[in-house]
C-alpha cells in the first residue's frame, strides 16, 4: 500500500541502467511511448501497402481526435485524483439534445450551443455532485453514466434523430485544406491550450499539487473544490465539442452513440504517462498516447482484424505498459 | 432492535416493501408468491455477482471484468457442450468455477504483485476477457438447439417449487453470511478495507486479501457464466454487456461503501433485490423498459449520497463485536 501512494509522488521512470547526461530524457515516459508510435508506424507501412497514403492517414486520426479531445481535460482530471466515467453517456446525451433540437428546426449554430450547453450542464451536475456534497466521483460518474444515456434512451428509445442540416456536416467531416481535417485541427489547438493550461499556469501548478496532497494544497491557499468544479465543468465540455464532431461525423443519433468510450479515454489518459493515483502525468503524453491508439487501431484495421480483437490489443496495452516497467524492476532487484 | 430500525439495511427493507406495496395496488398478480419467486430466480444471477463484487469492494478494490468473465466462461461452457454433449453437467460446473477463478487470480495477481490499480486492471481485462470471446467463437453463436437437455435443464430444474439457479444463489448467500461473519479471511477484508496500515500490523496481508477476493468475484462469475448461458439457452459474444455496473449498483445500493471496509452481505442482497424487483416491475406498470438504465443510474446517485451522509460522523469499524457499542 505504501509503495502505491508513492507512485504518486514522482513522474514514472523506466529503470534502466542508462547513467550521464541524456539519461533522464531517455528515462522518460514520452519518448518510449514515441518510440513505440514510431515502432508501430514502420510496421504498419511494411504490413500494409494501403497505409503510407496521405488520405488513408487523414482517415486514421479520427480514430482517435474526438477520444483526444475529452482525453486532454479527463488528464487533468485524473492528475487531480478525481475521474469522470460518464464522459460517453454525455456524448450520447448533447447528441440526444442537438437532435431534439434539429427536429424543432435549429439551426447550426443553435445546435452547436444546445450541445455545448448540455455538455457543460452533465459536467457541473458531476461537479455539484462530488464537490459539494463530497461523494466520490468513480461512483458518482458510474451513476450519471447510467444517467445520461438512460435519458437519451427514455427520449429516443429504439430510434433515431436524422436530418441534421447540410453545413453541420463540416464538424466532422470538412477539411480545412487538402487532408488536414477541421477535427484534426482543432485536436491539435486544444493540444496546445491544455498544454498552455497544464504545464504553464497557476492553474495548472494547482491542478498537480491537488493530485499530489489535497490537504497540504488546501493549507496553502488553494480552493480545492473550486479547482476540481471547474475540471468536471472542462470534461464536460470538451464530451460536448466530441459529441459535436461525432455527431457531425455520422450524420445520425441513437442512444447507442459513443458506447464504452470511457474505457478508451481512460486507456489513452493512462498510456500517455498519467498515473491513475494522480499527481503526475502530462499532455504531450497524452497526445502521442493519441497517435499510438489511433495507428494500432488504423493499422489492424486495414488488415482486417475484427474492430473486438483490436480491444483485446488496447486492453493488453493499458495493462502491459504499466506491468512491463514494474515487473522490470521487481525482475532486476 | 433500535439499532437496526436506523440502520441502511432496514431502510432499504422499507423501501422495497413501500415498492411492493404500490406495485400491488394496481397490479395484485405481481406480489402473488409463484411471481416473486420468478423475480427471485431472474435476480439471482445478479445476487451472485454483487456478493463476489461485495468482497472485492470491501478491500477497496473494484472488479468491472466481472460480466465479461461471465460470458467467456458462459461461452465456453456452451461451446464445449455443443462440441461433447455428452460431458456431464458436474464437470461443466468445475470447469466454469475454475475457469472464473483463474480469470480473477489474474486480475488479483496484478493488484498484489505489480500494484497496478485495480480499476486499470479491471477495466483492462474486461476488454480481453471479451475479446477473447470472439477469438474463440469467431462471433458465432450457440444456440439452443446445439445444447443438450442436461445442459440447459440443469438451472431450470425444479426443487421444492423453486428452480436450481434460485438454490443455488441462496446457497451461495448463506455461504457468505457465515463465511464473512465466521472466518479469519471474512473479518480480514474488512480489516483490509478499513485501515490497511492497521490491518499489517495485525498480521494479515493485505495484498494477498485482495488477491483472495477478486478469486472469490471471478470463481462467482464463472459459475454464473454456465448458469445463465444454461438458463437462456444461448451464447454470444455481447450475453450481459454493461452488466457489471448493475452489479456495483447492486452493492452500493445496499450501502456498501466504495471506500472500502464498510457494508454488510444483507445490504447487497437487499440491494440486488431492490433492483431485480424494478427491473421486473417495469414491463407490469407499462413503463418502457428503456426507463430502467436512468433509474438505476438515479438510484445509485441516491444510495452513495445516503452512504457519505450516514457514514461521515462514524469510525470505521473493524471488529464485529465492537459495532453494537460503537
Amino acid at each position: 500500500m505504501t509503495e502505491t501512494a508513492s507512485h504518486g509522488q514522482a513522474p514514472r521512470h523506466i529503470p534502466d541502467r542508462l547513467q550521464g547526461p541524456g539519461a533522464r530524457l531517455l528515462k522518460s515516459w514520452e519518448l518510449l511511448l514515441f518510440a513505440v508510435a514510431v515502432a508501430i508506424f514502420v510496421a504498419n507501412s511494411f504490413a500494409s501497402p494501403y497505409f503510407l497514403n496521405a488520405w488513408n492517414l487523414s482517415d486514421a486520426t479520427f480514430n482517435f481526435t474526438e477520444k483526444a479531445m475529452i482525453a486532454f481535460a479527463m488528464a487533468l482530471l485524473i492528475i487531480s485524483g478525481e475521474i469522470d466515467l460518464s464522459v460517453a453517456s454525455i456524448i450520447a446525451l448533447c447528441s440526444t439534445a442537438m437532435g431534439a433540437a434539429v427536429q424543432y428546426g435549429a439551426g447550426t449554430p443553435e445546435i452547436v450551443l444546445i450541445g455545448l450547453a448540455t455538455g457543460l450542464a452533465c459536467g457541473a451536475f458531476n461537479a455539484v455532485l462530488v464537490t459539494k456534497m463530497g461523494l466520490p466521483s468513480i461512483v458518482v460518474t458510474i451513476g450519471t453514466m447510467s444517467l445520461f444515456r438512460g435519458i437519451s434512451y427514455i427520449v429516443l428509445g429504439d430510434g433515431a434523430y436524422r436530418g441534421y442540416p447540410a453545413d453541420f456536416a463540416y464538424f466532422g467531416q470538412g477539411y480545412v485544406f487538402w487532408v488536414i481535417s477541421f477535427e484534426f485541427v482543432l485536436f491539435a489547438l486544444l493540444a496546445v491550450l491544455y498544454y498552455i493550461l497544464l504545464h504553464r499556469t497557476n492553474f495548472g501548478r494547482m491542478v498537480y499539487a491537488i493530485g499530489n496532497n489535497a490537504t497540504a494544497a488546501s493549507f496553502s491557499g488553494i480552493r480545492v473544490a473550486r479547482v476540481k468544479f471547474i475540471l468536471f465543468l472542462l470534461t464536460g465540455l470538451m464530451s460536448g465539442v466530441a459529441a459535436i464532431c461525432l455527431t457531425s461525423r455520422l450524420g445520425s443519433t441513437r442512444p447507442s452513440i459513443a458506447f464504452g468510450w470511457e474505457l478508451e479515454v481512460v486507456t489513452m489518459v493512462v498510456l500517455g504517462g498519467v498515473s491513475i493515483l494522480g499527481g503526475s502525468g502530462s499532455i504531450p503524453g497524452v497526445v502521442i498516447a493519441a497517435f499510438v491508439m489511433g495507428l494500432v487501431t488504423f493499422g489492424l484495421g486495414l488488415l482486417n482484424v475484427p474492430g473486438i480483437v483490436m480491444s483485446i490489443f488496447i486492453g493488453l496495452l493499458l495493462i502491459g505498459v504499466i506491468a512491463l516497467p514494474r515487473l522490470w524492476a521487481m525482475w532486476r532487484r | 432492535m433500535t439499532q437496526f430500525l436506523k440502520s441502511r439495511e432496514a431502510i432499504l427493507s422499507a423501501a422495497i416493501l413501500a415498492l411492493l406495496m404500490l406495485i400491488a395496488s394496481r397490479f395484485p398478480a405481481f406480489v402473488a408468491p409463484s411471481n416473486l419467486a420468478r423475480v427471485f430466480t431472474d435476480t439471482s444471477p445478479l445476487i451472485l455477482l454483487a456478493l463476489g463484487q461485495t468482497v472485492v469492494i470491501l478491500t477497496r478494490c473494484i472488479d468491472l471484468s466481472v460480466a465479461a468473465n461471465l460470458a467467456l466462461t458462459g461461452m465456453v461452457c456452451a461451446m464445449l457442450n455443443a462440441t461433447y454433449p455428452g460431458v456431464p453437467v458436474a464437470v461443466i460446473l468445475v470447469l466454469a468455477l475454475v475457469m472464473g477463478a483463474v480469470m480473477g487470480m489474474v486480475n488479483g495477481l496484478l493488484v498484489w504483485k505489480l500494484n497496478i490499480p485495480p480499476i486499470v486492471v479491471t477495466l483492462g481485462t474486461m476488454t480481453i476477457y471479451r475479446g477473447i470471446i470472439f477469438v474463440i467463437s469467431g462471433g458465432a453463436w450457440v444456440n439452443a438447439h446445439e445444447m443438450s437437455h442436461a445442459f440447459t435443464g440443469f438451472p431450470r430444474a425444479e426443487l421444492l417449487g423453486l428452480p436450481v439457479l434460485a438454490w443455488i444463489a441462496i446457497l451461495v448467500t448463506g455461504l457468505f453470511f457465515l463465511g464473512i461473519a465466521r472466518t479469519p479471511l471474512g473479518r480480514a477484508f474488512y480489516a483490509v478495507g478499513g485501515n490497511p496500515h492497521a490491518a499489517v500490523y495485525t498480521g494479515i496481508d493485505v495484498g494477498k486479501t485482495q488477491f483472495m477476493a477478486f478469486t472469490i468475484s471471478g470463481m462467482l462469475a464463472g459459475l454464473t457464466g454456465y448458469l445463465w448461458v444454461a438458463r437462456y439457452s444461448v451464447a454470444y459474444v455481447d450475453i450481459a454487456g454493461g452488466f457489471e455496473l448493475e452489479v456495483v449498483a447492486a452493492c452500493v445500493i445496499g450501502g456498501i461503501s466504495i471506500a472500502g471496509g464498510a457494508g454488510t452481505i444483507l445490504g447487497t442482497l437487499l440491494g440486488a433485490l431492490f433492483l431485480g424487483i424494478v427491473k421486473n416491475a417495469l414491463p407490469v406498470v407499462d413503463i418502457s423498459p428503456f426507463w430502467q438504465l436512468a433509474i438505476s443510474g438515479t438510484a445509485i446517485i441516491v444510495a452513495v449520497a445516503f452512504n457519505t451522509r450516514s457514514g461521515r460522523n462514524k469510525g470505521r469499524i473493524i471488529l464485529k463485536r465492537a459495532e453494537g457499542h460503537a
